[in-house]
């Protein structure tokens, strides 16, 4: 599973053709699912799966091949000095993330001990969390009507 | 494949990819992929604290469904730019799209 989530990724950002890319990026969060299935959270993986790849991966498919034409195929390379760059960046980043993990004591929590499920998610998003819920939806609304906004806009412009 | 510090070393491993993704790439939809995957590396460490160290808790799954549903209405609206972007300039190289600049 860890090496389908990393490999994905790897590919989504570095396959030559974009689109083998954003099925690259649809491997690597049902990778993440599957991670959240080991974690004993089957409620997330699920809703990872609903969301990510059924609504989010077929979205950036569709605008691949939406905009996808000659021009789009001779994408710039990046310099080989950026290149170094964004890997000693990258590198560092992780290295430092796995050296804190590895040298501290996490590796004694080895059971999950976890029981809550659906019973406590359901809880707290109608309880506590409630307006958390409310100010995402309104976030959910607002994000979709910008974004018919953003592409008809265009639309009028365009047309006169 | 069972103790936290293995989970928390692959969500490291996608945060430094994402990094080095944001770093390199110039093609809008690459920095999309790029954001996406160190989202998931973060979801990735919350539900794996959240599971492993509390013994009757779902914060952390209720956190991290909310993270997912911003990061999809995110991802909309970044996608909704990328078109009309390319509509307007016919070309998706940030460093080309001089006319975003404020």
């Amino acid at each position: 599973m860890a090496v389908v989530t990393v490999g994905g990724a790897l590919v989504a950002l570095e396959a030559d053709e974009i689109v083998y890319g954003a099925i690259g990026l649809a491997g690597s969060l049902f990778g993440v699912a599957a991670l959240f299935f080991l974690l004993n959270a089957p409620y997330v993986a699920v809703f990872q799966v609903t969301v990510y790849i059924g609504a989010v991966a077929v979205l950036i498919v569709f605008t691949v091949m939406l905009v996808r034409q000659e021009k789009w195929a001779k994408e710039v390379a990046p310099t080989s000095a950026a290149k170094i760059a964004g890997a000693l960046t990258g590198l560092a980043v992780a290295g430092v993330i796995i050296f804190a993990a590895v040298s501290s004591n996490l590796s004694g929590d080895t059971s999950l001990q976890n029981t809550a499920g659906f019973l406590q998610i359901g809880q707290l998003i109608s309880t506590g969390y409630a307006p958390v819920l409310e100010v995402l939806a309104l976030v959910l609304a607002a994000s979709i009507i910008g974004a018919l906004t953003l592409s008809r806009a265009d639309k009028e412009v365009s047309e006169e | 494949m069972n103790s936290l510090t293995d989970f928390v070393i692959v969500s490291g491993m996608l945060l430094g990819i994402g990094v080095y993704g944001l770093v390199t790439k110039r093609n809008a939809l690459r920095l999309l992929f790029a954001v996406e995957i160190m989202i998931n590396a973060a979801n990735l460490n919350f539900v794996a604290f959240g599971q492993f160290l509390f013994a009757s808790n779902a914060v952390g799954q209720t956190f991290v469904l909310f993270s997912i549903a911003l990061a999809a209405a995110e991802a909309a609206v970044i996608l909704a730019i990328v078109i009309v972007a390319y509509r307007l300039h016919h070309d998706v190289d940030v460093s080309e799209l001089k006319s975003l600049e404020g």
